[in-house]
């Protein structure tokens, strides 16, 4: 009985702090910390790419055959597709309402989010291979 | 307001339509559909990326669409939607640490990132054709 006169969530529950979606904060700090990763990680891509415009197969090649290059850029591309899941399912489940709908709905992006993470990942590490 | 009760007799929130357009609405709606943009923009990532990784001819097709003009026009709304949602993002990540939430300084910051985004898109596109020695 410590708790405010406000609080009416059980001891062990306020210990907890998970909330009735029992996933507490995980999902909207998760979203944050992604975007402070991405703000150097992106902006260190869209440069990347600036010095690769125009060029052949082998200079991309000779960029990711750098294991930084390669590792850098799989960070880039985890933290862009797993922010990217992250907001696309707020979006689905703000617009689809219906139950059935929403959960396949959610399954397909996801499915396919991680379809092209795991594509592209094993992109950089043959062209790394190559170099 | 007869038409905003709802069935068991109880009042309704107006419909999103009678609001008066502000510069913090819509971004707040454009921070959302360049997020949409972007993570559709992924394609064309992970296009040319595994097109790299199959070999000359797959990167070359990929080369090829990305500098066709469908491809810079593509590209081109891509980086908007990039600088946007980086600098509105910024101004979320502002807002989340408590700060500038008064309506002067959030109308303000609208307007700045609105200006940042539109400069820093034109800033690109002039390097990247300086760089390509088309300037």
């Amino acid at each position: 009985m410590s708790q405010g006169s406000g609080d009416r969530r059980s001891e062990l529950g306020r210990v907890r702090g998970l909330g009735s979606a029992k996933e507490g904060v995980q999902h909207w700090w998760v979203q944050r910390l992604t975007a402070i990763a991405l703000v150097p990680l992106s902006l260190w891509f869209l440069a990347s790419v600036l010095a690769l415009l125009g060029g052949e197969r082998a200079a991309l090649v000779a960029w990711l055959s750098s294991p930084f290059s390669a590792g850098v850029m799989i960070l880039f591309l985890l933290a862009t597709f797993w922010h990217a899941l992250l907001g696309l399912q707020v979006v689905i489940e703000d617009y689809v309402h219906h139950e059935g709908r929403k959960l396949a709905t959610l399954l397909l992006v996801k499915g396919l989010v991680l379809l092209l993470a795991a594509a592209s990942v094993a992109a950089v590490v043959k062209l790394m291979l190559q170099g | 307001m007869a038409g905003n009760i709802d069935r068991a007799g109880r009042p309704l929130s107006p419909h999103i339509q009678i609001y008066r357009w502000q510069w913090t609405m819509a971004l707040s709606i454009l921070h959302r559909a360049t997020g949409i943009a972007l993570a559709i923009g992924t394609l064309l990532l992970v296009w040319w990326l595994t097109a790299a990784a199959y070999g000359e001819p797959a990167f070359a097709s990929a080369q090829n669409f990305l500098g066709s003009i469908l491809g810079r026009l593509l590209l081109f709304g891509w980086s908007f939607a990039f600088f946007f949602h980086l600098c509105n993002g910024l101004r979320h990540l502002v807002w989340d640490a408590g700060h500038g939430f008064e309506l002067k300084t959030a109308h303000r910051s609208a307007l700045l990132v609105l200006a940042a985004a539109l400069v820093l898109t034109l800033a690109t596109w002039v390097l990247g054709y300086s760089l390509m020695g088309r300037l």
